[in-house]
């Protein structure tokens, strides 16, 4: 069955068996083989990006959007340190892409030639796992290896570094098998009696709480519909990490918002208060736990994850289970349904009053404006206009991120990509064209802000090559706006640098990129531009020009506890909330 | 309500760092490029202490290399380090030889002293005590080799100092498990 080709045509024949239709890419001299390759071909479509780091986000989006392997393909050198940023990004978010990347000659490595660096070095402290290939003869085993470690397990990126010689050498090709890899086996199922035990808690629980995490989305739909089921059965509270958002419908009474540093006022406290937290698919993080010895001080602490080295990382735990989500959570179902398993229905009841409690705070609440546009207004009104349309939403990183997060509601997991982990400024573009390539009939819009959105701007032009009609949807405060409220809270008001001097007309830049540009500053028009902007069959870019000074709220400050939040409405001096121990954390 | 499972106390436990121990992780890899580097990679990136690190090829055929490593922590961060090992694709399998119990320990050591008259006479005494070998030999100096724990070799070297030592190559530990059963 095995045929002979050069190392170019293997890489494409095995994206082609692997079932990738599109790769993001950026060509140079190390990779002229293969994209000689592409272009003699048609299966495998490649998407032109303006910058490699515009090319793994992309590739993060496309495979967030889809549960897909995301593909890449960049140069050496310089084509490879480009994308260091966006690997990482990949690691942190648990997200399967593919990195190729040309080497120079094997011949030539460590002789520090043109466009040589030590990619398989530079990269392996932000990929799952990275191969250098100077064989022929291990490139098909390792093209289709890397598929199996980037998609199993926790998910994540894998950088295949080829040299030029490689790309040119002829070799026997062989199709994927799904023979076992060598030494990396995940572990799906859960242990049953570590099961039994949980849901043997779950029924003694009295003020139990679920928290959620993107592991659920990475286990796919199922693990989301298994999730729906069990929270249903039992009539616990949920609460989900930014990561997490989609897994379980934010309509649903059951549901209590997110969590965390700008999470609602009802999930920081059931967290805190809780005696059962039920942690699935997170990792709780610290934008998650606050100060971590008041983390949820009564409670016992169950923790499923597919990583073993989750469990126990940062809290302990009185129960892990390791697996993945979805076979997990469907066994914790049929347990809960086949038993005489039933919750504690008088100890929940009074549960569900403290948290409605909490919830009539209405933590998310904000002073309305006649005169400027509150972003949080132009949120709630994109999704009010657009929730019954087939939506997808990006962002970018910083208070328009989390307002994204807290006034903008997801009914479906795959539907919400932002950079969670590593917090990258600019993915939210190069993001959104990677969903809308794969969706091409959907609405996908990038939540921005003025300042992340210039980190990839030049991902302008990618949109419009491939008519991409991605929406930029920027609440524009002329801030960067996250670093402004944290210079009021903890340094006295002194905004160093980060007033965002020189900005572009974004109207007319998006005309000079051959888009769509408009401009709302008017709370009264806002609704009819949102729909203009919808309406448009191009790349848009947005300019909703916001309130200045808004700051982001609910905020837990840093070194405090999910029970010492900080509300819009509190008229505290802000700048004396943090302590100086609190200073410290970023 | 009952508990299924009594761990420690989550925030005393993880939080304090007085009760740091040493423990010896047995790791089996792929002798492939650059696993070295994965591993110490991983403990500098994430602030974990090596104290020896000893690695060579152990099964020639099947390219597999044994990589032991001493490291100090708390409980948990041992833990953690053996999860975080386990994770690295190449990786076979971890086993922390101390909480397996009942391992050996072996480490080799080359020290090379420089005397003459009662010195002289002295070190190879103290050789022969220890069942350190000569193997080069000067009119004015030694290098014994000796093999044994990391004490004793601690407590030889110590020996020499007061008697001419020159210099000490160390190999760092080899572990391995008592008993029929494979690490």
């Amino acid at each position: 069955m095995s045929e002979t080709m050069t190392g170019a045509e293997m890489i494409i024949r095995a994206l082609q068996d692997q079932g990738v239709e599109h790769i993001f890419g950026y060509p140079g001299g190390a990779v002229l083989p293969i994209y000689d390759a592409i272009f003699q071909q048609d299966k495998v479509k490649h998407i032109l990006v303006r910058h490699e780091q515009g090319a793994v986000h992309a590739a993060e989006g496309y495979a967030r959007s889809t549960g897909k392997v995301g593909c890449v393909l960049v140069t050496s050198g310089p084509g490879a340190t480009n994308a260091v940023t966006g690997l990482t990004d990949a690691l942190l978010d648990s997200i399967p892409v593919i990195v190729f990347t040309g080497q120079v000659p094997t011949y030539l490595i460590g002789s520090d030639a043109f466009q040589e660096c030590d990619t398989v070095g530079i990269t392996r402290h932000c990929t799952k796992h990275n191969y250098l290939v100077k064989r022929i003869e291990d490139l098909p085993r390792v093209l289709h290896e890397a598929f199996y470690v980037a998609a199993n397990g926790r998910p994540g990126p894998v950088v295949i570094d080829v040299p030029k010689d490689v790309q040119f050498a002829k070799g026997k090709y062989s199709r994927p098998t799904n023979a076992e890899h060598k030494t990396y086996h995940p572990k799906v199922d859960g242990d049953l009696a570590q099961i039994e035990r949980a849901v043997d808690l779950m029924m003694k629980a009295k003020r139990p709480i679920f928290y959620t995490g993107g592991g659920v989305i990475n286990a796919g739909p199922a693990a989301s519909a298994a999730l729906r089921e069990l929270v249903r059965m039992t009539g616990f509270p949920i609460t989900s990490t930014l990561m997490g958002l989609g897994a379980y419908p934010a309509s649903d009474p059951q549901w209590l918002g997110m969590l965390g540093m700008h999470g609602t006022y009802e999930a920081n406290n059931a967290m805190h208060d809780c005696d059962l937290m039920i942690a699935i698919g997170s990792r709780f993080d610290d934008r998650i736990t606050g100060r971590l010895d008041a983390f949820s001080p009564g409670s016992k602490k169950i923790h499923i994850d597919i990583d073993p080295s989750s469990i126990n990382k940062n809290v302990m735990v009185d129960l892990g289970i390791i697996g993945d989500c979805a076979h997990v959570l469907e066994d914790m179902v049929r347990l809960w349904r086949s038993g005489a398993h039933k919750a504690d229905e008088k100890a929940l009841a009074a549960w569900w009053k403290q948290i409605d409690q909490w919830r009539a705070r209405k933590s998310l609440a904000f002073r309305p404006s006649k005169e400027t546009i509150k972003p949080q207004h132009a949120v709630q009104r994109l999704y009010e206009l657009t929730k019954n349309r087939d939506t997808y939403i990006t962002t970018e990183v910083g208070q328009h991120q989390m307002w994204a997060a807290q006034h903008y509601h997801f009914e479906e997991p795959n539907r919400w990509m932002t950079s969670g982990g590593l917090g990258t400024m600019g993915y939210g573009l190069p993001a959104a064209i990677g969903v809308q390539l794969a969706h091409p009939k959907a609405l996908v819009v990038d939540i921005a802000g003025e300042a992340s959105i210039l980190m990839n701007i030049q991902e302008m032009s990618t949109a419009v090559q491939h008519r991409l009609p991605v929406k930029i949807f920027i609440l524009n405060n002329e801030y960067m706006g996250m670093v402004r409220q944290w210079q009021e809270l903890l340094h006295g008001g002194r905004y160093s640098h980060s007033y965002s001097e020189s900005l572009p007309d974004f109207v007319k830049l998006a005309e000079a990129y051959g888009a769509v540009g408009m401009r709302c500053s008017d709370p009264a028009e806002l609704d009819a531009a949102i729909i203009k902007m919808i309406e448009t069959p191009a790349p848009v870019i947005f300019d909703c020009v916001v309130d200045k000074a808004e700051n982001c709220f609910p905020m837990i400050p840093s070194g405090k506890a999910h029970n010492e939040m900080i509300l819009a409405d509190m008229d505290d001096d802000i700048g004396s909330v943090i302590d100086s121990k609190g200073k410290m954390l970023v | 309500m009952n508990s299924p499972v009594s761990p420690p106390s989550p925030y005393s436990s993880a939080i304090g760092k007085s009760n740091v121990e040493t423990h010896t992780l047995s790791v089996l890899v792929d002798n492939e490029p650059g696993v070295l580097a994965r591993v110490v990679g991983l403990f500098s990136g994430r602030g974990y202490n090596i104290e020896s690190l000893t690695v060579a090829e152990v099964a020639h055929g099947e390219h597999l290399s044994r990589i032991t490593i001493v490291t100090s922590g708390t409980p948990e961060a041992i833990e953690q380090i053996g999860h975080q090992l386990d994770r690295l694709v190449p990786v076979h399998t971890v086993t922390d030889l101390t909480l397996a119990g009942r391992a050996i320990e072996r480490e080799l050591a080359l020290v090379k002293v420089r005397g003459k008259g009662e010195n002289r006479v002295e070190a190879l005494r103290l050789a022969d005590a220890f069942r350190a070998k000569v193997i080069d030999a000067t009119t004015e100096s030694f290098v014994l080799e000796l093999t044994g724990a990391t004490r004793k070799i601690d407590d030889f070297v110590e020996l020499m100092r007061g008697i001419g030592l020159v210099e000490v190559a160390r190999t760092g530990i080899a572990a391995i498990r008592r008993g029929p059963e494979p690490t």
